[in-house]
């Protein structure tokens, strides 16, 4: 007689081996959490929510565990966030997903930042529980109820390593009751060999409101990113995201109305090149009624690179009088580029208006050679066309010094692409603030 | 400026089919330098596909036949090089860029067809005083030139910015295709002024119209008759008038 035998990946038994040896598993929270995922394991394509990236197949191994910044990798990290232009007013800096507290600012009166263990949220996904298991620590940013920030809030991950890591990291975000702040978070410094899996919770009280932008330019071999969010009644959510880098990149975003007249935005660019890939995976729920949702994401896939968009709203009974609207878009700039959209919806109620909608195309031929009859060469019209494409979804954020931030990263990848293209300088000089 | 020696413009013998379908059948004609040659003909004749095939859309086949451009092979050049050796189109339906600012565009379009001659871009002051002269010559609003792309402008709005563009990049060879569709009589007369203002010996125009009124304000040197894809008849002013008169049929036959 044969028991069912469990066939585990060279990632998994490794995952094991550093959950026992690095003494995590002598919490029981951690245990469990370790427990859940390792139930089902790596997801692979029959996980319906990972239906386009087979993370078991592509994942060959785990990374060994980043360790804990040494002195070097502090001024590896001082020396990353020198050549950067600063964009906030205070920045909270993660190096391997631990806090460097010689690099943050002191934060206003009405904001702190702590090392502590965030509440727990219930979302049914392996990397989620992964991150719980593994992340050594937990911060929470809060913002104390009616305060109102005035700068931009930024939160740096920084990776050092040079070789293979895996970055584990954990933060809760919360909002009091109708404080509002404006908060940034950038990932940067991972090469080609950093696994990372970043979690953050974003938590908004009554009438809070938030406008996040996360931007994910660096290179790494895999980035998966979870975003659990609580929006209680009349808050208010605004996150926006720009990729332009990483081989493998995964996005996935649980959020939750809660409370009544609660509003979501949820928008997206994503750049890609070569053979990367891309997936966001997002679920909203409406369990409260009259809120609003938005989701606009948008997409350049070039080469041979891949490019996914899954998103599922979902109206429970409770939220009569709900108005949501989701759409994909992608621009496909080589024969060989792909994008899968799947954009659902799961109505209960039976009040509400929601739509949705997904396009995928190349540039438009017509405009291109309008374009060219006034003497622009194919390059430029190009790149102006998808500037503009890029342009409207960066407008969506409607908040200047967030648009400003995100326009930085997408010029310069549209200035590689060109490089790419054509050779040359790769300078894009008609570009101008369209105001 | 370079003289060419023998015409500006010349068309041998073209055919051009699109999906197989022939529209230009041994087509041939011969544009001056100075000259101001106004083609008419029925709808469908394939004035618009000859149009494009000068400014180089890429849809048409080149069945047969050759285009000299100032003594260039103009079938050999991208549409862009077109444009920076003179060529332009005015089109009969101009192309809205969700997303471009009017503006924007054609300062990246005045500065590429600058860099194409090896002059250097112009400084923003320079640009914007003769975007100024120009909209103001064919009663433009510039505030209109701040919004995307012929979006949501109205026939005549897009028709005037074509000029506007025209006016900017001061091409040798500009071929305007219906250009006066669309436009009230006022702007008839704004823009026949603007084109009227262009004219020089050195530049030709390529005057596409069913309408005898826009050749009053631009008076042309030749008519020529199309149809069936081909040119039919060539004369002066007074052969506008006489198709005014009595219409295509005696060519339509002609072209059989
Ligand atoms: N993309 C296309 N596919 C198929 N047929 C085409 C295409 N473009 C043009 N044609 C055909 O070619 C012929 C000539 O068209 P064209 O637009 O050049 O005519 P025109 O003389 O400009 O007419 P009008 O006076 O109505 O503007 C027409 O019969 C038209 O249907
Ligand atoms: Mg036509």
């Amino acid at each position: 007689m044969t028991a069912h035998v469990v066939q585990r990946s060279t990632a998994e038994t490794t995952l094991m081996r550093q959950f026992e040896t690095e003494k995590l598993s002598s919490s029981p929270r951690r245990a469990d959490a370790f427990g859940r995922f390792i139930a089902g394991g790596l997801p692979t394509r029959r996980v319906e929510s990972w239906h386009y990236t087979d993370l078991r197949a592509a994942m060959r191994d785990a990374a060994p565990l980043a360790p804990a910044p040494d002195s070097g990798a502090i001024e590896d990290a001082r020396a990353i966030l020198t050549d950067r232009k600063r964009m906030a007013a205070w920045r909270i800096v993660l190096v391997d997903g631990r806090l460097v507290a010689e690099l943050c600012d002191q934060f206003p009166p009405a904001v702190s930042f702590s090392r502590e263990e965030p509440s727990p949220v219930d979302v049914d996904d392996p990397m989620v529980a992964l991150n719980e298991a593994m992340s050594v620590e937990a911060y929470v940013l809060k913002v104390a109820d009616g305060a109102r920030v005035e700068g931009l809030i930024e939160i740096t991950h920084i990776s050092t390593a040079k070789d293979a890591r895996s970055v584990y990291s954990r933060v809760a975000i919360l909002l009091g009751i109708g404080a509002s702040a404006s908060l940034i978070e950038s990932y940067l410094g991972a090469g080609p060999g950093v696994q990372r899996n970043s979690l953050a919770i974003l938590t908004l009280a009554e009438g809070a409101r938030a406008k996040h932008v996360v931007l994910v330019e660096d290179d790494a071999e895999l980035h998966i990113e979870s975003r659990l969010g609580q929006l209680a009644a009349g808050a208010e959510l605004n996150d926006f995201v720009l990729i332009s880098g990483g081989a493998l990149t995964r996005r996935q975003l649980f959020h939750k109305l809660i409370g009544p007249e609660a509003k979501i935005t949820l928008g997206g660019l994503t750049l890609l090149d070569g053979k990367r890939r891309s997936d966001t995976t997002l679920q909203v729920v409406h369990a409260a009624e009259a809120g609003t949702s938005r989701e606009y994401y948008r997409a350049i896939v070039d080469d041979e690179a891949v490019g996914t968009f899954q998103g599922k709203v979902i109206v429970e009974n409770a939220a009569q009088k709900t108005d949501g609207a989701m759409k994909s878009q992608a621009v496909l700039l080589s024969p060989r580029a792909q994008m899968n959209a799947k954009p659902e919806l799961e109505i209960l109620a039976d009040d509400v208006v929601c739509g949705h909608g997904a396009t995928v195309g190349s540039l438009d031929p017509e405009q291109l050679f309008y374009m060219m009859t006034r003497s622009l060469d194919r390059d430029e019209a190009e790149s102006m066309l998808l500037e503009a494409f890029g342009e409207e979804a960066i407008r969506r954020i409607e908040d200047d010094v967030l648009a400003e931030a995100l326009r930085r990263p997408f010029w310069a990848w549209l200035a590689r692409e060109r490089v790419a293209r054509v050779g040359g300088e790769g300078e894009i000089h008609w570009v101008e603030s369209a105001s | 400026m370079m003289q060419a020696a023998g015409p500006m413009l010349e068309i041998k013998k073209l055919s051009v089919s699109i999906h197989g379908a022939p529209i230009l059948e041994d087509l041939n004609l011969t544009v001056r330098a100075g000259e101001v040659a106004a083609i008419m003909g029925p709808n469908g004749s394939g004035k618009s596909t000859l149009a494009y095939v000068i400014a180089g859309k890429p849809d048409y086949e080149i069945v047969s036949g050759e285009i000299w451009f100032d003594g260039e092979d103009l079938l050999e050049l991208e549409p862009n090089e077109r444009a920076q050796k003179g060529v332009f189109l005015a089109f009969q339906y101009p192309v809205e860029i969700p997303g471009v600012a009017t503006m924007t565009f054609m300062k990246a379009t005045l500065n590429a067809r600058r860099r194409s001659r090896g002059q250097g871009d112009l400084t923003t002051p320079d640009f914007m005083r003769r975007v100024r002269e120009a909209s103001q010559m064919l009663k433009l609003d510039q505030e209109m030139l701040r919004r995307p792309l012929n979006v949501g402008f109205s026939g005549g709005e897009k028709k005037r910015l074509e000029i506007l563009q025209m006016a900017l990049l001061r091409p040798r060879l500009c071929v305007l295709d219906e250009t006066d569709s669309g436009l009230d009589i006022d702007a008839l007369k704004v823009v026949s002024d603007g084109v009227n203002a262009l004219r020089d010996p050195e530049r030709a125009f390529l005057v596409i119209t069913h309408y005898q009124r826009l050749l009053e304000h631009i008076r042309p040197d030749v008519v020529h008759v199309m149809a069936k894809g081909r040119i039919v008849a060539s004369g002066g002013p007074e052969l506008a008038l006489e198709l005014e008169r009595n219409g295509y049929r005696d060519y339509a036959e002609a072209a059989a």
